[in-house]
Parts: C-alpha cells; sequence; structure tokens
C-alpha cells in the first residue's frame, strides 16, 4: 500500500506538522519504504489470534472521585507561553 | 587512595557508613568529574550547587544515624524524568524551557532513600532513537571512543556514558525498546528494564505507554539491585504500575545457578551474525555452564516480525502521546495565523527529524481505513511473540543472548543515517522484550577486538527479575570484565 503525494499531506496536516514541499518526495519515499517493511506482517497467519493491548493482566483499581491535589492553578500556569487572569491565551478561535 | 569515583554505589556506602568518607568528599569528586562533561556531552543540565546541598543534609543523616538505603549517592537522571524545580527536556526544542512543578515518582523515590542529583542526562529526542544522535543538544560520545568519536547508544546515551565515565554513581533510564540495554552494551556498564509494571511511568515523560519502563544504569549487578528496590513498587498514580510485592533484589546477588535452566534462541543466532558477538556469546554460555547450570536450546519462532511489530505500534502509541505538545500549556510556541497554524509551526520547528517521521507513521496506522491493516495486525502479531516467550519458559527459566548484534559505530555513520531501517535493526535482540513485557538485564562481557565493550542479555519471566539477578551476578563474576 504505498502511499503518495496527497497522502502524506494529509497524514501530516492530521498530525498538525509541516512537510516543505521541497522535502515531500524524500518524506513519501521513506514513508514507502517504512511501509513496505512493516508488510513483512502480512506473513503472519493470525486467523483467531487476539489482539494484545497491554501485557498487564491486573485488573485496574478504582479510586474515589475526588480532588487530590487541587488549588494548584498557578503551578500549572508556570510554564504557559502565554497566560492571562489564570488562564491559557490562545489565538481566537470564535470570531 | 584511588579516586572515590571509582567505587561501586555498594561499597561507597560501606565507606559512607563506617565514616571513612563522606557524602560531601563523595559527591565533590563527582562534581570534579563532570569537568569530563565537553568531552562526552552527557549531561544537558547540570545541578552540582544542590547536589553538594544535599550531600550536606545526607552528612547530618548518617551523624545522627538515620542514613536511608542510599544516603549520599549522587545519581545522573535521564532527562526523560521530571525533577520539580530542575530544568527537564526530553532533549528536545519544544521543551528546551520547561521546569516541572512536580517530582516523577521514580526520581521521588531515589530522593526519599537519601540519593542526590547531580544533573539531567542527555538522551535521543523523547527516547526516540538508538545512537543519541537524534538528541536537540548533540550526541553523547562513548568514552571507550579510540580516535574517531563513537555512540554511546541509545536512547539512555547520556546515561550509559555518565555512569562508564564516572560522572555519576549510577544513572536512571528508561527502555521502550532497548534504550536501557543497547547503551549499556555500547558503554560497558550494567543496566536493568524490569518488568514492564515494576516501576512507576508518572512523571516521566511517554513514548509509547504499553511499552515504557524504567529502569536503572550502574556500574555493576550488584548496584542495579540497589536501585532498583529504590526505583520499583506500585503507585496509584500509574494505573499500569503493579501491586505485585517487591523483593529485596539484593538478596539474590551471590546465590548459586546450579540447575538453572539457561535457554539460547536459535533465532537470535542468524547467518551473518558478528562473529565476535557469537564467540562471545558461546563464553557466557560456557561460564554458566561452569556455575552449574544447564544449557537448553529454545525456539522464539515470531522473533524476525518483533521489530516491524514494534515500528507499527511504538510510533502510533508515539503519535497519540506527542499530541499534547501544541504550544498552548507549557514548551514552546510558534504563532501563525490562527490556532491550527500555531499548532502546526509550533509542532514543526519544536520536534526534530526522527520525532516527525514517527508521528506521521504512526498517525498513518492509526488513521481510518489503515488501523486494521497495520494496527490491530501489530497488536495480533505482538500476541504471537509473547506466546514464544511464555513457550519458551516452560523449557528453561531465563533466556541468554547478545544485547547488540554490533559494536559502538561512529557518530555520523553513513549507513545508519541514510536509512532509517538500518539503524531500527540495532534492536533486533532487545524489542521482543519490551512488547512481551518481560525484565532484562544487560552486562558486559568482554572487548571486541577494536577495545569496544560488548554487551550480553539476560531475560526472564515476567517478575522474576530474582533470577536475572542470580545469573547476572555469576556470569559478571566469570567474565571480569574491567570497568574504564
Amino acid at each position: 500500500m504505498a502511499v503518495d503525494n496527497d497522502t502524506v499531506r494529509r497524514i501530516a496536516f492530521l498530525a498538525r506538522l509541516k512537510v516543505e514541499p521541497e522535502k515531500l518526495e524524500d518524506t513519501k519515499s521513506e514513508f514507502n519504504k517504512i511501509l513496505e517493511w512493516v508488510e513483512e506482517l502480512g506473513e503472519v497467519n493470525t486467523d483467531n489470534v487476539e489482539p494484545l493491548v497491554s501485557v498487564n493482566n491486573e485488573a485496574l483499581s478504582l479510586r474515589a472521585d475526588e480532588v487530590s491535589e487541587g488549588h494548584i492553578s498557578q503551578e500549572i500556569l508556570k510554564n504557559a507561553p502565554a497566560q492571562e487572569f489564570g488562564y491559557f491565551v490562545v489565538p481566537k478561535v470564535v470570531e | 587512595m584511588s579516586d572515590l569515583t571509582d567505587l561501586t554505589i555498594a561499597e561507597s556506602l560501606s565507606k559512607l557508613k563506617t565514616k571513612e568518607i563522606s557524602p560531601v568528599e563523595l559527591t565533590q569528586a563527582y562534581i570534579k568529574k563532570l569537568d569530563d562533561n565537553s568531552k562526552y556531552n552527557a549531561y544537558v543540565t547540570l545541578n552540582a550547587d544542590e547536589a553538594l546541598k544535599a550531600a550536606q543534609e545526607s552528612e547530618k543523616h548518617y551523624n545522627n544515624n538515620t542514613n536511608r538505603s542510599l544516603e549520599g549517592i549522587p545519581l545522573g537522571i535521564k532527562d526523560l524524568f521530571c525533577t520539580k524545580g530542575i530544568k527537564t527536556t526530553a532533549c528536545s526544542h519544544i521543551l528546551d524551557n520547561f521546569v516541572p512543578q512536580y517530582e516523577s515518582t521514580v526520581t521521588q523515590k531515589l530522593l526519599d532513600c537519601g540519593a542526590l542529583f547531580l544533573g539531567k542526562l542527555n538522551m535521543d529526542e523523547f527516547a526516540m532513537g538508538g545512537s543519541n544522535e537524534t538528541s536537540y543538544f548533540g550526541p553523547v560520545v562513548n568514552p571507550w571512543s579510540k580516535n574517531t568519536p563513537l555512540v554511546a547508544g541509545g536512547s539512555s546515551g547520556g546515561s550509559a556514558a555518565a555512569v562508564a565515565a564516572k560522572m555519576c554513581a549510577a544513572a536512571t533510564a528508561t527502555d521502550t525498546g532497548g534504550s536501557i540495554r543497547e547503551p549499556s552494551a555500547f558503554c560497558g556498564v550494567t543496566g536493568i528494564k524490569p518488568t514492564y509494571g515494576r516501576c512507576s511511568r508518572y512523571g516521566i515523560m511517554a513514548f509509547a505507554s504499553s511499552l515504557d519502563q524504567a529502569g536503572p544504569i550502574c556500574k555493576d549487578v550488584t548496584d542495579c539491585a540497589l536501585m532498583l528496590n529504590a526505583m520499583a513498587g506500585y503507585d496509584a498514580k500509574d494505573s499500569t504500575s503493579s501491586k505485585n510485592e517487591v523483593p529485596d533484589f539484593s538478596s539474590f546477588i551471590g546465590q548459586d545457578v546450579k540447575g538453572l535452566k539457561i535457554g539460547v534462541p536459535t533465532e537470535y543466532r542468524p547467518d551473518g551474525l558478528n562473529s565476535e558477538v557469537a564467540a562471545y556469546w558461546d563464553k557466557a554460555a560456557q561460564i554458566l555452564k561452569d556455575c552449574g547450570a544447564e544449557i537448553v536450546n529454545i525456539s522464539l519462532p515470531h522473533t524476525k516480525y518483533a521489530l516491524p511489530t514494534y515500528y507499527v505500534i511504538a510510533p502510533a502509541e508515539a503519535s497519540s502521546n506527542l499530541a499534547r505538545y501544541d504550544g498552548v500549556r507549557y514548551g514552546l510556541r510558534v504563532s501563525g495565523n490562527g490556532l491550527d497554524e500555531q499548532y502546526i509551526n509550533t509542532r514543526t520547528s519544536g520536534f526534530g527529524a526522527e520525532v516527525k517521521r514517527r508521528i506521521l507513521i504512526g498517525t498513518y496506522v492509526l488513521s481510518a481505513g489503515y488501523y486494521d491493516a497495520y494496527y490491530l495486525k501489530a497488536q495480533k502479531v505482538r500476541r504471537l511473540v509473547k506466546n514464544d516467550f511464555d513457550e519458551a519458559f516452560k523449557k528453561c527459566d531465563v533466556i541468554l543472548t547478545p544485547t547488540s548484534p554490533v559494536e559502538p559505530f561512529a557518530i555520523g555513520d553513513k549507513k545508519m543515517l541514510e536509512n532509517p531501517i538500518n539503524m531500527y535493526l540495532n534492536d533486533i535482540f532487545t524489542v521482543s522484550v519490551n512488547l512481551a513485557g518481560l525484565p532484562a538485564m544487560s552486562l558486559p562481557i568482554g572487548l571486541s577486538q577494536n577495545g569496544l565493550p560488548l554487551g550480553m542479555q539476560l531475560i526472564g519471566r515476567a517478575f522474576d527479575e530474582a533470577t536475572i539477578f542470580k545469573t547476572a551476578y555469576q556470569l559478571e563474576r566469570g567474565a571480569n570484565f574491567v570497568r574504564m
């Protein structure tokens, strides 16, 4: 399943990355090399094999739904590129 | 007296307890070694002043007999672990101004045991790489390099190099596909990736969450046990951390291996395997045989498919985990016309080439129409890889393999850089272990003809690090590897 330039552009947008036009061909060929390689998996018969999502067999723990470490909004905002009035600032998204 | 930085943790602790040396003296000796960082580029952030203050606190603990298990031991911390108030970047431009406001569970546990931190260690960007060349801060130079600068391995290249060059007593590291074991092998030091779930992942920047595990890189097997004792244990903040009891790993050091069955997998000896690597593998088996262990041939038939499986699953999880770096809440922000363009500009300039490559692959294999063909298929093959180990461990107690098919190569090696798959293939002996969630250790076995370290890997059953420690200690004694 080789990908074309349009697919590379579409995937890049889904990942919110930009592939410069002059790098598009290289990115595509590298992409296809890796895909061709992972397609070796097609040789393996996986009929009736359950996918392995996690190697952890233990049941997940439940906890009470309550605040454990609250009132730390200043710490959370400490690394913000832009903040105002205790909020993260982003470009306007609603006209 | 020889340099204090020659001592292992175990040796340092016994001298500290008898007050033959003080934590301040020990810390000062390591701080002096940090001058070598200009040669090796192992540290990306130094914390020497704070370390010295902590050493003075440790001194009080020794004086009033409240010293804890790693009191006054100077460590290096991989830059993937969040450390409160100390810049933590994952060696990525996208986080190069990030100062965590909280401490990772593993580093908190080490602090609670009295350890102190000399600084943050270099690594491949977001732990994606096998040579430490994808770091935003440049590659680590292997301390064993002769004339040409060699790679230290990756992704925990800074951790392995710093331990080898005695720039810390031991280091934390993480392993998603071999990132503790391969650099340990390349730098002639000892590192263990414990069972998935053994150490909490809380506060460790996520790469591939179903594969990531923290572990120590140390000067020897005994120190690995001391470090893992401190690092392991259930944590409510990581839902995948295990409630299994953590034994005292040190208690297995020195136990004999008589009657133990050592599995040697046929599939790990492909035609054309480096002859020196093969010879050392035989030697390691002989050492264990001489100790009374029994060597049994085993088969791991899906070995060939482990790497392609890994290179679907790991990028898929990475593409999801790295979606959080969007320039909104922390890290780099590169403005644009509107929010989407800000995301794109931030991520495009913040991530390096290998990270972007993996995000793109991951996004593709998870995208509508391709999910079943790639991601679901890989998860099924992942089960077969795990089943292979389940079968093998019916016939043996621990598995012996080389850690890497190659010795450390030159920084900027053309063959490795021209095709990313060539670099990926170096992980051929290590990735299966992550897919199956098993514990595995790498320890040095000897030097190649070029005078470069080669490593052996011991793989155990899930939650049976004990057998690895037992076996590794005997192998270490037999190999008699001379540290730098």
